[in-house]
């Protein structure tokens, strides 16, 4: 069994990556342990438990900001938050019912190290637009911090958005300095009840383009909708969604409007209650599948439907579509990911594919993130040399042998 | 500044010749009185007159002129339209200098995925009239905005005054081209959100044109919102203006923009523009509301309701978008209209925690007595970015050196309240000097690593951002502790 060192606080955290440095021993960065499943499987010395830095270091709600340990479990960091009424905006989503761990496990250094953002992204920002600064631990064992505390900062480099999305591969973070934002008192949702892809898609993408100022895009084919806990999304043939939020009753006024663009279609609006079961399951994905490959998809939004039909022709998935069709959810209907087309469907686009679940067989052997450029591939890597020369961070969990 | 590297001075002619062979006829710049266009940037109190100006018109060309001057170990001083107020673009003696303005060209408004892909060397303005006429816009918008390129505002990660509801440039771009020191070019992002693999979009953004030299980016732009009003609101304090904003922010309202002017800046700008400012108010608030109609009527309401709580001696609510522009027209005139009551100003750009406002300003003020400078304070209150303009006189003697000092002192103050030393301006070679009052050593080398893997000589941009330049090979060794366990304590489990 893979040894496990559990350092008590930053300090040791440090020391213990400096030895590891010193000794070669590859670590596996461990926070809640929720996302063990996604990226490419490692074979390393040692877990490096992290999960001791976990705790809410200095909240100021009047000043939008929070700072937490890295290993503070996700649910306590929204308590807090909600108590204030506020949230971190980009709706960070818990993917337990994919990933098949404990919902509770998540933790914020895991969610920032993934950069993973829920349906707000298309008005919010990512999960790292929303980190305003990072204490870490570089693989030479060296303690570093970046950015501070406040919103508006060019004062050097800003390495806290090259440490969000790293996946743990260029530092350890102990701290982490969030934006927070006042929560949305009303929310309700526009629903167009079953069109078909294309169409739900054009509608997507006219209300994005409009001022109506939806906080949530997303189109449900069949498969997904009869997944819902909310039954008339449940009883639809698709559900074309529209998320309206903000303050005080102008939302249902504002739903009321929108609503009556879409006179000549069958439109329902989803009431507060409804509306926020609605969008956690597409913000944790609870409508996919639980097994078989599945893929996370960021296109061009105005491709969607045509990368959805080129996928059709050799892999038959079922695809949800949010972010107004810039995120495709891709589930196969079993193990084999379909690499192949899921690839050739990007040709001639910009965007990426994510191969979140599948096997570990399949994931050792199968890409896991986009394949990058030579020149982008090559400058990535001294990166990761610049941060962890020894390469015993998170060794191989990006690209295989880095 | 590093020193001058006499051999490729020395070289200049050959090095004009290599450059003059891959570039369009009249784009390498060697004579003096073309040279002197490009002495200093908008910071005039630095000047350098570059070695030679190269005018490239097409990625290839960057490349190639990156290529040779890689050859000739010669520095490269990448350029937008000159509008840094930290010296980002002072050049080197024995450096060339990278104009990009030849740059200028939109090459797509794509309405169906909401983005624009921009050349480097276009204005920040004309992205947002290029969509104008489809109610889209692009929302950072610095106060250069009529002259500052999209390629430095990347470089600078500029603001503007909507940055607390919108983001700077770093949340509102989502792909890059970029060239190398060495000539490779590569692709960030793209139509798409979100970038695979590291973060470099948020590297770049903000990095001062030390990393590569942007030749291309995507930016996202956004339907314009429905409505917008403004109101205007006096107070007798600084402190009650301060914490009316507070109040705003705990109410749960996050405004478009949220601006405060302090005495001397409301009277200058009142002089100036005549936007029917409150001359008396020792504080002067203007807060924009914006969204769907519904919307910001409720806002607005609310807005004045907490202002009359915290004792606002005047408001006013915009009642056309006409007034509303009028109530934005003197804040946005503060420079020049601090620029007429005083033969000089020098503009700071420290960030502080909102709830710090009142105790800064405090300071700041007896600063001015004890160097006999006036200062009048613009605030972007939404996101905490200070700009005290500090008035002097370059023509008496050791005014500039007290004027410096000043701002120096003021940035240190903002250091210690929990703040940091540029919110949009950038280090470059003005704040250089003072990064070690943010960053240790150690927090400073690793960033210099990073550099080092974008360009492992140095040659881009160097003598900026940081106050000791290391050579890669220094940085990147491995010490190595021999093995030994210093924390045999270390629980093992």
């Amino acid at each position: 069994m893979t040894e496990i060192f559990a350092p008590p606080d930053a300090n040791q955290v440090a020391e213990a990556v400096s030895q590891a440095a010193s000794a070669g021993t590859t670590l596996d960065l461990r926070g809640g342990g929720s996302k063990v499943a996604y990226g490419r499987p490692m074979d390393t010395d040692v877990i490096l438990d992290v999960s001791a830095l976990s705790g809410i270091d200095l909240y100021e709600p009047e000043e939008l900001v929070i700072t937490v340990g890295a290993a503070t479990p996700m649910a306590e960091v929204q308590s807090v938050l909600a108590e204030a009424n506020q949230h971190l905006a980009f709706e960070p989503p818990n993917y337990g019912h994919v990933l098949g761990y404990a919902v509770g496990s998540a933790t914020i250094g895991g969610v920032i190290a993934c950069n993973l953002s829920g349906p707000r992204r298309i008005c919010a920002g990512a999960a790292r637009d929303h980190v305003l600064g990072i204490a870490a631990i570089s693989g030479r064992g060296d303690a570093f911090k970046s950015g501070g505390r406040v919103v508006k900062n060019v004062t050097g480099y800003d390495l806290s958005k090259l440490m969000a999305g790293s996946m743990g591969t260029l530092g350890v973070m102990t701290e982490v300095t969030l934006k927070t934002l006042p929560r949305p008192t009303q929310t309700r949702t526009v629903l167009i009840l079953g069109i078909d892809a294309e169409t739900g898609l054009k509608v997507l993408e006219k209300t994005a383009g409009s001022q109506a100022e939806a906080t949530g895009l997303a189109f449900l084919p069949k498969l997904q909708s009869e997944r819902s806990a909310v039954l008339v999304i449940s009883e639809a043939d698709s559900v074309t969604a529209m998320r309206l939020e903000g303050a005080g009753d102008s939302v249902s006024d504002r739903a009321m409007v929108l609503a009556a663009q879409h006179k000549d279609a069958k439109v329902q609006i989803l009431d507060h209650e409804d509306s926020l079961t609605f969008w956690a399951e597409i913000r944790d994905c609870t409508l996919m599948p639980t097994s078989g490959a599945l893929w996370r998809m960021s296109v061009p939004p105005a491709s969607a439907a045509q990368v959805a039909a080129r996928l059709a022709v050799d892999c038959f998935p079922e695809i949800l579509f949010d972010w107004a069709g810039g995120l495709m959810w891709v589930a196969m209907k079993d193990d084999d990911p379909c690499e192949g087309p899921v690839r050739d469907a990007l040709d001639g686009l910009s965007g990426h594919a994510t191969l979140v679940r599948a096997t570990e067989g399949i994931r050792r052997t199968t890409p896991v993130f986009q394949r990058q450029s030579d020149p982008l591939a090559e400058l990535s890597a001294r990166i990761k040399e610049a941060f962890d020369p020894q390469g015993i961070l998170n060794p191989g969990r990006m690209v295989a042998g880095q | 500044m590093p020193e001058p590297n006499q051999d490729v001075i020395r070289r200049s002619g050959e090095l004009a010749s290599a450059l003059a062979a891959v570039l369009p006829k009249g784009a390498v710049l060697d004579r003096e009185d073309q040279r002197r266009v490009y002495e200093s940037d908008g910071l005039t109190a630095y000047r350098q007159m570059p070695l030679m100006v190269a005018l490239p018109e097409t990625t290839d060309q960057v490349s190639k002129v990156l290529t040779i001057c890689a050859s000739f170990g010669a520095k490269v001083v990448p350029r937008g339209a000159g509008t840094s107020l930290s010296g980002g673009a002072l050049p080197l003696a024995d450096g060339v200098l990278l104009g990009m303005a030849r740059f200028n060209r939109i090459l797509a408004v794509d309405y169906a995925n909401r983005c624009v892909v921009a050349q480097p060397g276009v204005t920040n303005l004309a992205i947002s009239d290029a969509v104008a006429n489809r109610s889209f816009y692009y929302a950072p918008d610095p106060s250069s905005q009529i002259a500052c390129t999209i390629g430095g505002n990347v470089a600078e990660n500029a603001g503007g005054v909507h940055c607390l509801k919108y983001g700077l440039t770093t949340n509102n771009i989502q792909g890059l081209e970029m060239v190398l020191m060495d000539g490779q070019v590569m692709r960030l992002g793209g139509r798409h959100l979100d970038q695979s693999g590291y973060d470099l979009l948020g590297v770049m953004a903000g990095s001062e044109g030390l990393l590569a030299v942007i030749t291309e980016i995507t930016v996202r732009i956004l339907p314009k919102p429905q409505t917008a009003q403004a109101l205007l609101v006096g107070f007798d304090t600084v402190q009650a203006a301060g914490n009316c904003v507070a109040a705003i922010i705990a109410g749960g309202i996050i405004p478009g923009g949220m601006e405060l002017m302090d005495s001397p800046a409301i009277r200058a700008a009142e002089a100036y523009a005549g936007a029917g400012y409150p001359t008396d108010a020792q504080a002067l608030l203007i807060i924009e509301v914006d969204g769907t109609g519904e919307e910001v009527k409720v806002l607005a309401e609310r807005v004045s309701g907490i202002a009359a709580d915290h004792g606002a001696s005047t408001i006013r609510a915009s009642t056309s978008d006409q007034e509303r522009v009028t109530f934005w027209a003197g804040r946005k005139a503060a420079f020049p209209a601090v620029g007429r009551i005083s033969p000089d100003y020098y503009c700071m750009d420290g960030t502080i925690p909102r709830a710090r406002l009142a105790q800064v300003l405090g300071q700041i003020a007896v600063m001015s007595e004890r160097y006999g400078l006036g200062v009048a304070n613009v605030f972007h209150a939404g996101d905490g970015n200070l700009h005290p303009l500090i008035l002097y006189d370059a023509n008496n003697p050791g005014e500039l050196d007290r004027a410096e000092q000043f701002g120096a002192d003021i940035l240190r103050l903002c250091v210690a309240v929990g703040g940091v030393l540029t919110g949009e301006h950038g280090v470059g070679v003005e704040k250089r000097d003072l990064m070690g009052e943010v960053f240790t050593e150690q927090d400073l080398a690793q960033q210099q690593r990073l550099k080092c893997a974008f360009d492992p000589d140095g040659a881009l941009n160097p003598g900026k951002v940081f106050p000791t330049l290391h050579r890669c090979a220094e940085l990147g060794r491995v010490h190595v502790h021999g093995g030994k366990t210093r924390f045999p304590e270390l629980p093992r489990l």
